[in-house]
């Protein structure tokens, strides 16, 4: 198999492949950068003089300069912009700074087997956001009286991501050597010092990744957000449906939103593709 | 003295935040719903005043033919799309699997449809079936061919909701295909080929079966995720038309937020869930099962 010759038909393939993959999102990013015009036009799609207007519209709010072809400035996007990184940051902060404490604590102190931890992670990954939606809703209304505001978003994004993150951190708290950590209690390390100055900076790429799995979780959700957000604590997805439900859409302008959304993770995948194939890969071999 | 006993409290304060949030926000719920499940409960009822209607919601769904269709739409879906997914994947992966420069930037531009938020997937995908401005009615009006009726008609929306799964997660199981195939055995297939198995016989004896483990694994992941997917199709068409891609997510979601019956939901939920415990209890068996099968094969490999 380790032939080096690349016949053409092999080459067409693999071109085939990368046009297909990345295709609809090339699409995407296009036709955000066309006026209506362009777009409706039938002819030459690939034709035309890019323009950023359709940012402009979306961003009118958050930029240093008012655009002069926007009559009136929605303010919408702007806030679930801000109300996106908020959430999402700070959960993911969040996520991985007590996650990271309970794996340790899993694998250090062992508690559980593994099998016992890695089933719970199993079980816990299959429950569908859907079927938190309403205990969710109850809870956030009429218990907590969390409903509108970041902090009941935040949690329950906490809550759902936890359990791969707990999970993936484990597998790589259990390679760092025992005698490192020992040797740094000879020397007089209490067992915080050890998980701060020790343990931490060797699982760097663990914590990548899982930073990126939920990020990108909180970043991407919907249902939730939609069920839990007012008027004033909308994310970016929960934005993006509402106006894809209106009669008359604007395709130039929710393709720019759409982009605007796709690409914290589309950086990701860039400079993090190897982190990203560990997280997947981990999941599914060691399940 | 209070050193020592802060030394013995540590595994304990390093698991409670965790554990915590786990089961005020994850296990509470959960708990909640299935008490829900048995209420006839509207949104703007605090849950005490619900009433108390015993298992009516689960057989009030047995009963409903909206409730069926969805089950049937769901399953069909799960089985197509993962079906399809394993096989292209798959198949990708034995033709791929060859020393190619630039493999890496090959598998990253793969992963971004899976990176990206499912909301944008179905609004790419919602578009490109648009009648008027989308590229797969033009690319067949340019080509003198009649236009499809992708996402408005009931016989084509659900092919048209695969095939956006299909592009979506595809990549994952070739990623995961790819790995078992690099990580197989050069010993076994260096023997195959000295005995002149040929590239087929090789795939279909040694490297098909040898993935076996991992490729059950991949498809119970993938069968469990398709049955969680709602964002793509909820933008795509809502379920619609009529009934023909409203698996159950969005069911339950419309249940909740729609026709405002939050116990019905919840008892809808909890099919759901259960379908799932059993597909996820599978997997965990199976593993374990191989896990065993191997321990005991390397056992008799040193003995004998």
């Amino acid at each position: 198999m380790g032939n080096n010759r690349q016949n053409p038909a092999f080459l067409a393939l693999l071109v085939a492949l990368v046009i297909m993959s990345a295709g609809p999102i090339v699409l995407m990013i296009a036709t955000s950068l066309k006026m209506n015009v362009d777009i409706m036009d039938d002819g030459a799609s690939l034709l035309f003089t890019p323009t950023l207007r359709n940012y402009e519209t979306v961003l009118c709010n958050v930029l240093w300069y008012a655009p002069e072809h926007v009559g009136y400035c929605d303010k919408t996007f702007g806030r679930a912009l801000g109300n996106s990184l908020i959430i999402s940051l700070i959960s993911t902060a969040i996520t991985l700074v007590i996650g990271c404490m309970a794996a340790y604590a899993l694998v250090r102190f062992r508690f559980m087997g593994r099998g016992a931890i890695s089933l719970t992670t199993l079980m816990m990954r299959m429950v569908p956001p859907a079927v938190l939606l309403v205990p969710v809703f109850g809870i956030w209304t009429f218990q907590f009286g969390l409903d509108g505001t970041h902090a009941g978003i935040i949690l329950v994004y906490v809550a759902m991501n936890l359990p791969f993150v707990i999970w993936i951190l484990q597998s790589f708290i259990v390679q760092v050597p025992i005698q490192l950590e020992e040797s740094a209690r000879i020397d007089g390390a209490g067992p915080m010092q050890v998980f701060f100055l020790i343990v931490l900076p060797i699982i760097k790429p663990g914590l990548a990744a899982a930073a990126i799995f939920t990020f990108r979780i909180a970043w991407n959700e919907f249902l939730l957000a939609n069920a839990l957000a007012n008027r004033n604590t909308r994310t970016v997805p929960v934005t993006i449906v509402n106006s894809l439900t209106e009669y008359d859409i604007d395709w130039g302008v929710i393709m720019a939103t759409g982009t605007l959304l796709a690409i914290p993770p589309i950086l990701f995948t860039f400079f993090a593709s190897r982190q990203i194939i560990t997280g997947m890969t981990a999941g599914a071999v060691k399940g | 003295m209070t050193a020592a006993r802060l030394n013995r409290l540590t595994p304990y304060l390093f698991l409670a935040p965790a554990g915590i949030v786990l089961v005020v926000a994850l296990l509470y719920p959960i708990g909640y719903m299935i008490y829900a499940s048995f209420l006839d409960w509207n949104p703007s009822q605090r849950i005490g005043e619900a009433d108390w209607i015993g298992l009516r919601n689960y057989t009030n769904l047995l009963g409903d033919a909206a409730f069926h269709e969805s089950f049937f739409v769901t399953l069909k879906f799960a089985a197509i799309v993962v079906g399809c997914e394993l096989v292209i994947g798959v198949g990708l992966a034995l033709l791929l699997d060859r020393k190619i420069r630039g493999m890496s930037a090959l598998r990253t531009i793969f992963i971004l449809p899976m990176m990206i938020a499912p909301i944008v997937v179905g609004m790419m995908w919602r578009y490109m079936y648009h009648p008027n401005v989308g590229i797969l009615n033009r690319t067949l009006k340019d080509l003198g061919l009649d236009p499809i009726p992708w996402l408005s008609s009931s016989e084509w929306a659900l092919t048209s909701v695969i095939i956006a799964d299909i592009w979506q997660w595809t990549p994952f199981i070739f990623i995961l295909a790819l790995a078992a195939l690099q990580s197989l055995p050069r010993s076994a297939l260096e023997a195959a080929r000295i005995d002149g198995a040929g590239a087929w016989q090789q795939i279909w004896h040694i490297k098909l079966p040898l993935m076996m483990p991992v490729l059950i694994v991949t498809g119970l992941l993938r069968l469990i995720d398709a049955f969680k997917v709602l964002e793509v199709i909820l933008v795509m068409t809502n379920g619609g038309p009529g009934l023909s891609t409203e698996i159950l997510a969005l069911r339950i979601s419309r249940t909740a937020s729609e026709f405002r019956e939050l116990g019905e939901a919840a008892a809808m939920s909890n099919y759901l869930l259960i379908l799932l415990l059993v597909l996820t209890m599978a997997m965990f068996l199976y593993s374990k099962a191989a896990e065993a099968r191997a321990m005991r094969l390397r056992a008799a490999a040193e003995a004998g």
